[in-house]
């Protein structure tokens, strides 16, 4: 708002769009590859939405499926499976939440806190790898390493303690998703509290250190505070994705440990949508998913303005 | 909305650069700082340690398992820790194996011709949209960033993209994830800040901005646009779900990924009850070695480009990430 008198009297004699267009006409062209993809993948699907308010038929296409009205929907709310994919969708959230979240935190104030930046070069190299390696790809590793024929099992049978099963038991299978997630993506989430541990001004710590504040004391008092903007606006995503916990880490799995355990919203629209053509419950659910995931963001980021951060826009 | 993303750039890039120049040194503990306890420096090295040896130890003991001999494997009763006879026979049976070297050309191939897609259209788009005053860019930035939030979702992806008759084509694998507007973004805020005067020099001296974009602007940028690709070539490498969805049964179209899926993923049993899934001719070889060969060829090229990429991500091309 307040910006706003000073850039009226910057902005230059305005021109004609006609002239302009002329100008921009090469910059224009530029953009339109990219435009034309996302106007096909990803707006048209927009506008397939209405599929959740048919019975889609993909004889006669979206034109000329019957309308239904709120029945899918009806259907869906009614149906005990949809209500164990978002039960396992929040819990496995939550649990992310807990677990996965400080980890990062936790490992960038560690590798900050190294003196040998050659030391700290080799680590970060080791730890962003994972990030780039498939699904299908991390989770065959954990299969190898902790499956019934992995390294951990020919370990406790060579000594016959018995088999330990990890990859295929439902009942610690959210712990076992949130160590993948660690193990593949904990690594690449240091990079930003690495950036905004590095904008801390350095004099701050010896100012610190002069007055006699310890280590923790600095810590509590200029690291942490330098990291509550990120860490919030990091909050803000993960609570405004909190129904998205992963999708083709679920589906690889999902075999292993039954649906009971691995189904959530993503691979429900999967399964109960596309594999079984019932192309509108599908859609439907999908539908529920983005639209709530819509108020989350919205109310995420609103908390955030509460409590006097940014969030991901400013107010 | 505008600055979505800001980024760490040419400082951090220059420091890094004169970093590298100089050779890292141990840098000295600042005077005001506590000396390191025992206890301390003990409790940092074994975390460390840990992490660093959940992430390599894995990768190593798969590579080693990879070329070991039939013989090994059954003496370790399964996966290989310490090398123990060790041949090629793995490698040179799988890369004669008609499905697994159909797979790798496929993925090799999806992988060069959807990240000189990608990068072309994302380059494009990035440069026109970053002149600020230009004719509608603030609106087409817009249209991009709503893309980022709000989507169709599953349902109505897979029913575009088979109404445009893409099941089984390579094109699905392609077009549907060509543009990544996190990927434009990140380019965009490199080219605004592309020095103006330059711009304006070079605008003065009759070139246009297909010339300004091609001889100005790429080539201060490079250490963004080979991040960005690897970005690209990574996804379009580990593509998966796509497969599955628009062609799960045309196996001799398989990438690498699906075929480690289908063969080792899902053949997966205790050592000799192994059902590796490519038939009784490679019955005389270890089917362990077999998969953890499938497994080492989907991680190769990642292991091969990603040294001379890492650098990039210190010298601070992605570090200031996403900020409001």
């Amino acid at each position: 708002v307040s910006t706003a008198g000073s850039e009226r009297v910057a902005r230059p004699v305005r021109l004609s769009w006609r002239i302009r267009l002329r100008r921009d006409r090469s910059l224009l062209l530029m953009a339109v590859p990219a435009v034309v993809l996302l106007v096909v993948f990803n707006y048209v699907p927009l506008f397939g939405l209405v599929t959740a308010f048919q019975y889609y038929d993909p004889l006669a296409g979206v034109w000329h499926s019957d309308w239904a009205g709120f029945d899918q929907f009806r259907q869906l709310f009614g149906d005990p499976l949809f209500w164990e994919a978002l039960n396992n969708t929040l819990y496995l959230s939550f649990v992310q939440l807990i677990l996965f979240f400080p980890i990062p935190i936790a490992l960038a104030l560690l590798l900050n806190s190294l003196l040998s930046q050659r030391l700290r070069n080799f680590i970060q190299s080791v730890v962003y790898l994972p990030h780039f390696i498939s699904w299908v790809l991390a989770i065959t590793i954990f299969q190898q390493m902790l499956g019934g024929a992995g390294v951990l099992n020919q370990f406790l049978r060579g000594h016959d303690i018995g088999i330990w099963d990890i990859m295929s038991n439902p009942h610690t299978f959210a712990l076992l998703v949130t160590s993948q997630a660690i193990w593949k993506e904990a690594g690449w989430g240091i990079i930003v509290f690495l950036a905004a541990l590095a904008a801390i001004n350095t004099d701050l710590y010896e100012a610190a250190a002069a007055d006699g504040a310890g280590s923790f004391r600095r810590m509590w008092h200029i690291t942490l505070p330098g990291l509550r903007g990120v860490i919030m606006l990091l909050l803000v995503l993960r609570l405004g994705n909190a129904l998205t916990v992963g999708f083709e880490q679920f589906l690889i799995q999902r075999d292993a440990v039954g649906h009971d355990a691995a189904d959530v919203l993503d691979t429900f629209s999967f399964y109960y949508g596309i594999a079984t053509s019932n192309y509108s419950y599908g859609a439907a659910a999908g539908l529920f998913k983005s639209v709530i995931s819509l108020l989350l963001i919205w109310g995420a980021n609103k908390l955030a303005h509460v409590f006097g951060t940014d969030g991901l826009y400013r107010r | 909305m505008t600055g979505v993303l800001t980024i760490g750039r040419r400082r951090e890039e220059k420091a890094a650069a004169t970093v590298r120049r100089t050779r890292p040194r141990r840098a000295a503990r600042p005077p005001w700082q506590e000396p390191p306890t025992a206890a301390g420096q003990t409790a940092k090295g074994v975390t460390l340690g840990g992490v660093l040896a959940v992430i390599v130890v894995p990768l190593w003991i798969i590579v080693v398992t990879s070329f070991s001999t039939q013989a090994a494997i059954n003496r370790a009763g399964g996966l290989v820790i310490w090398p123990d006879g060790l041949t090629t026979e793995a490698y040179r049976e799988m890369l004669g194996d008609p499905t697994v070297r159909t797979a790798l050309l496929v993925s090799l191939g999806i992988t060069a011709v959807g990240t000189a897609l990608s990068m072309v259209v994302s380059i494009l788009c990035a440069y026109g949209l970053s002149r600020s005053r230009s004719l509608g860019h603030r609106f087409l930035l817009v249209l991009l960033i709503i893309t980022m939030f709000v989507s169709g979702g599953l349902i109505p992806s897979f029913l575009v993209v088979t109404g445009l008759g893409g099941y089984d084509q390579w094109w699905a694998l392609i077009l549907p994830s060509a543009v990544s507007v996190f990927n434009i973004l990140v380019l965009r805020s490199f080219y605004s800040d592309t020095s103006a005067d330059l711009i304006e020099a070079a605008r003065m001296d009759g070139a246009g901005d297909w010339r300004i974009l091609w001889s100005i602007v790429l080539p201060t940028s490079r250490a963004v646009t080979a991040v960005i690709a690897l970005f690209y070539a990574v996804g379009y490498w580990n593509s998966f779900f796509n497969v599955m969805l628009y062609m799960p049964t045309d196996s001799p179209k398989w990438p690498l990924q699906y075929v480690l899926f289908t063969y080792v993923n899902r053949g997966n049993g205790l050592p000799g009850s192994v059902n590796s899934g490519f038939g009784t001719a490679h019955a005389q070889t270890a089917p362990l070695s077999l998969q953890m060969t499938v497994v080492v060829l989907t991680l190769v090229p990642l292991l091969i480009v990603y040294p001379f990429m890492q650098k990039h991500f210190r010298a601070g091309v992605l570090t200031g990430a996403i900020k409001g």
